[in-house]
C-alpha cells in the first residue's frame, strides 16, 4: 500500500509563486488526475514527488512531501533512492538511443544490478505489464528509436516499471499520440492501477473523466477542488471548477 | 513591379550567380592545377634536364632505376653483377671528378681533347658509368646512353629517401613525411582528445551558464591565435622542456609537434564536442535522472552516447586542423626527412616539407613536380577526413529522423 501526501507546500521560481499552500492526500491503487489550465502549477506539483524541480536553479519550496512515510525533501535522504521509488512518464516519448532491451534495463543497471538472469526476467515482466512484450519480444536488440510513437511511450512506461516504483507520475503521457495509441495507453493505465498508485497530469478532460478515480483541479497555483472524478465532473462544489469543466474558460 | 525594380533584381541575381560561379571555378581550377603539376612527376625521369647517364656498349643492363643509380653513386653497389649485369666492377665518372681519371695535360687547357679521351676511356672500361651534360657528349660517342626509369607511384609513396637536390640522382620517397604527418597528427589527437573532452564535459555539464558563457569565448579565442605564435611558444617553452625531460640531444621532436598541434586542435574539439553534449535533449537527461541515475551516470550512459557522432565529428575536424597545419610544426619538429617511428626523434610533415622547399625549386623541374605530388597526397588525406565527417553527420541525421 502506497501513501503519498503533501502538506502545505509552497513553491517559488524566483519571485513567481507557483504553488500556494497546497495540501493533498492520495489514495493507494487509484489514478488521480491533475487538471487545470496551462501554467496552473500542476506539472510543478507532479514533479515535487521525485524532486525533478531541483534541476531548475531558481526553484524554492517549503512544506512536506511524503511518499510511503518518507520525507522526500529531508536532508538525510538520498535523492536517487527517492527517484527509484517514484517512476515518471513524460509528455513526449523519450527513449534512450539504445536498444529496446537496454532501455528497460537502464534503471536496473544504474541502480547496480548486474545479474543477467534477473535483468532479463525484470525486462520481460515490465514489457508484459506495459503490453508491449508481444510486439517487441523478437526485436529486443533493435534501437528503441525505430518503434512508433505509441510503442515508444509504452516502452517508457515499461522502463519506469522495471525499477518497481511505488508511485508513478505521468505528465500528459498521451499528449503527443494518435487516438488509437492514446486508447492503448489509457487501457494500460487502467490495468496498472491494480498494482501502482498513479498521478496523472492531463489537459484532456475526457481522458481524466475516463480513467481517473479522483481529480484535483488547480488554478493559478492553488488547489481549487479535489474530489471523486464523478463528483468533479457532474456536480462540482466550486464555481471555478464548473466553469473549467464546462469549457467556459481555460 | 516597375521596370527599374525588375532591372535591379536582374542585376542582383546576376551578381550572385557570377560570384558563385567564379568561386566554384576557382576551387576547381586550383585542384586541376594541383593535379596537373603533381602528376608531371610520374612522367619525368628524375635526372636533371640535359644530363644523361651513359654506360659502356658491353654493358647488358637495358634500363636503370633511380634507386639503383643512387646506390651506384653512393658506392653501395660496386659491381654490375649486383644489378644482373656482367661481372665488371663499376667505375663512376662525372664532370666533377674528371681529375681522378684524366690529367689536365691529357684533356688540354680548354678540355678540347675531352671527347676523344672519353671515348677511349669508355671503350677500355666495360664497367664505366657516366653522368654528364649532353653538350660534353662526343659526336661519335662510343658508349650507350642508358634510359632511366620514370618514378613510379610505389617508389614515390613507399620510398624511404627524400634527397630532392642530390646529384647526380635526386630521390623522391615520401614515406618519411607520410609517417611524420600521421604520427604528429595521431599524437596531437591523443593529446587533445582527453583534455578537449574533459573541458567540453565540464563546460556543458558541470559549469553553470555564467561560467560557460565566459569559458566558451575564451576557448574560441585560442583558435584565432596565429600559428606562428604557437610555433614560437613550442620552440621557446616546449622544445627545451622535452629536451631536458627526456635527456635528448635535440628537443625538436614528433612529441613537440604533437603537443603544439594538440593545443591548436583544442578549440575545435572543445567547441564542437561541447555543442554536441549541450544538444542532448533535456528530456533524455530527465528520463535518466528520474530512474534514479546520478548526474555522472546520466553523463556516461546517456549524454555521451547520444552525442557520440558530434564527438566523432569534433575529433575528425580537430584532426583536419592538425594534419594541414604548417608553420607551427615546421618550427618544432626538427626538419628531418629520415624515416622515424619514435615520438622522441625529429621528423618533418608533408605541409612543412612543401613550405620549406618550394621556394628553392625551379618552376617545372622534377623537384617542383614532386612537391605538388606531395600536396596531392595531403589533399587526399584531408578529403578522406572531410568525407568521414559527412558520413557521420548523415548517419546521425538518419537516426534522429527516426526518433
Amino acid at each position: 500500500m502506497t501513501h503519498a501526501e503533501v502538506k502545505n507546500i509552497n513553491v517559488w521560481y524566483d519571485t513567481i509563486h507557483a504553488l500556494k499552500d497546497v495540501s493533498l492526500k492520495f489514495e493507494p491503487n487509484t489514478v488521480t488526475a491533475l487538471i487545470g489550465p496551462s501554467g496552473c502549477g500542476k506539472s510543478t506539483f507532479l514533479r515535487m514527488f521525485n524532486r525533478m524541480n531541483d534541476l531548475i536553479p531558481s526553484f524554492r519550496m517549503d512544506g512536506t512531501v511524503m511518499v510511503n512515510d518518507q520525507d522526500v525533501y529531508s536532508k538525510e535522504i538520498r535523492i536517487d533512492e527517492i527517484r527509484k521509488n517514484v517512476g515518471m512518464v513524460f509528455q513526449k516519448p523519450n527513449p534512450f538511443p539504445k536498444s529496446i532491451f537496454e532501455n528497460v534495463a537502464y534503471g536496473l543497471r544504474v541502480n547496480g544490478s548486474n545479474n543477467k538472469a534477473f535483468i532479463e526476467e525484470r525486462v520481460e515482466r515490465s514489457l508484459r505489464q506495459s503490453a508491449l512484450w508481444d510486439e517487441v519480444k523478437d526485436v529486443l536488440k533493435k534501437s528503441a528509436l525505430e518503434l512508433s510513437g505509441g510503442q515508444q511511450q509504452r516502452l517508457c512506461i515499461a522502463r519506469a516499471l522495471a525499477v518497481e516504483p511505488k508511485l508513478i507520475l505521468m505528465d500528459e503521457p498521451a499528449a503527443s499520440l494518435d487516438p488509437i495509441s492514446t486508447a492503448r495507453i489509457e487501457d494500460l493505465i487502467f490495468e496498472l492501477k491494480k498494482t501502482y498508485t498513479i498521478i496523472l497530469v492531463t489537459h484532456n478532460l475526457q481522458q481524466a473523466g475516463r480513467i481517473s478515480d479522483l481529480t484535483a483541479f488547480f488554478y493559478m497555483g492553488e488547489l481549487i477542488e479535489y474530489n471523486m472524478t464523478k463528483k468533479i465532473f457532474l456536480n462540482p462544489d466550486n464555481i471555478q471548477t464548473q466553469n473549467y469543466i464546462t469549457g467556459r474558460f481555460g | 513591379m516597375t521596370k527599374a525594380r525588375r532591372i535591379y533584381e536582374k542585376i542582383v541575381t546576376g551578381i550572385l550567380f557570377s560570384s558563385s560561379t567564379i568561386t566554384s571555378l576557382t576551387v576547381i581550377l586550383i585542384i586541376v592545377f594541383l593535379f596537373r603539376e603533381g602528376i608531371g612527376l610520374f612522367n619525368s625521369t628524375p635526372t636533371e634536364k640535359n644530363y644523361v647517364i651513359a654506360v659502356s656498349r658491353q654493358n647488358t643492363i637495358p634500363i636503370i632505376t633511380s634507386n639503383e643509380l643512387a646506390d651506384i653513386f653512393n658506392q653501395d653497389i660496386t659491381n654490375w653483377k649486383q644489378l644482373g649485369g656482367r661481372n665488371d666492377s663499376i667505375v663512376r665518372l662525372t664532370l666533377n671528378d674528371l681529375s681522378g681519371i684524366f690529367t689536365e695535360e691529357e684533356l688540354g687547357p680548354d678540355l678540347e681533347f675531352f671527347p676523344q679521351k672519353l671515348n677511349e676511356f669508355v671503350k677500355t672500361t666495360p664497367g664505366v658509368i657516366l653522368y654528364l651534360s649532353k653538350e660534353y657528349l662526343p659526336k661519335n660517342f662510343a658508349g650507350r646512353i642508358i634510359p632511366v626509369k620514370k618514378i613510379t607511384l610505389l617508389d614515390f609513396i613507399f620510398g624511404k629517401h627524400w634527397y630532392p637536390t642530390s646529384s647526380p640522382i635526386p630521390q623522391f620517397g615520401i614515406w618519411p613525411m607520410i609517417v611524420g604527418t600521421l604520427m604528429v597528427t595521431l599524437g596531437a589527437i591523443l593529446f587533445a582528445l582527453p583534455f578537449g573532452m574533459a573541458t567540453a564535459i565540464f563546460m556543458s555539464e558541470i559549469a553553470g551558464n555564467r561560467l560557460r558563457n565566459i569559458m566558451k569565448p575564451v576557448v574560441e579565442l585560442l583558435a584565432g591565435i596565429p600559428s606562428v605564435v604557437y610555433g614560437f611558444f613550442g620552440l621557446v617553452v616546449l622544445v627545451p622542456l622535452i629536451q631536458s625531460l627526456f635527456g635528448l640531444d635535440v628537443g625538436e621532436t614528433v612529441l613537440a609537434g604533437s603537443i603544439v598541434l594538440g593545443i591548436m586542435a583544442l578549440p575545435t574539439i572543445v567547441t564542437v564536442a561541447e555543442d554536441a553534449l549541450h544538444a542532448t535533449p533535456q528530456s533524455l537527461r530527465e528520463a535518466s535522472l528520474a530512474l534514479g541515475a546520478s548526474e555522472l551516470q546520466t553523463l556516461v550512459r546517456v549524454v555521451i552516447p547520444y552525442s557520440k557522432s558530434g564527438i566523432s565529428t569534433a575529433v575528425i575536424l580537430g584532426t583536419g586542423r592538425a594534419i594541414g597545419e604548417t608553420m607551427a610544426v615546421l618550427m618544432v619538429t626538427g626538419n628531418s626527412t629520415h624515416v622515424n617511428y619514435s615520438f622522441l626523434q625529429p621528423t618533418r610533415t608533408i605541409p612543412a616539407t612543401i613550405a620549406a622547399e618550394l621556394g628553392d625549386t625551379s618552376f617545372g623541374g622534377v623537384h617542383y613536380n614532386a612537391l605538388f605530388a606531395l600536396a596531392i597526397v595531403l589533399f587526399l588525406f584531408t578529403i578522406i577526413i572531410n568525407l568521414s565527417v559527412e558520413v557521420i553527420k548523415n548517419r546521425n541525421q538518419r537516426v534522429n529522423q527516426r526518433g
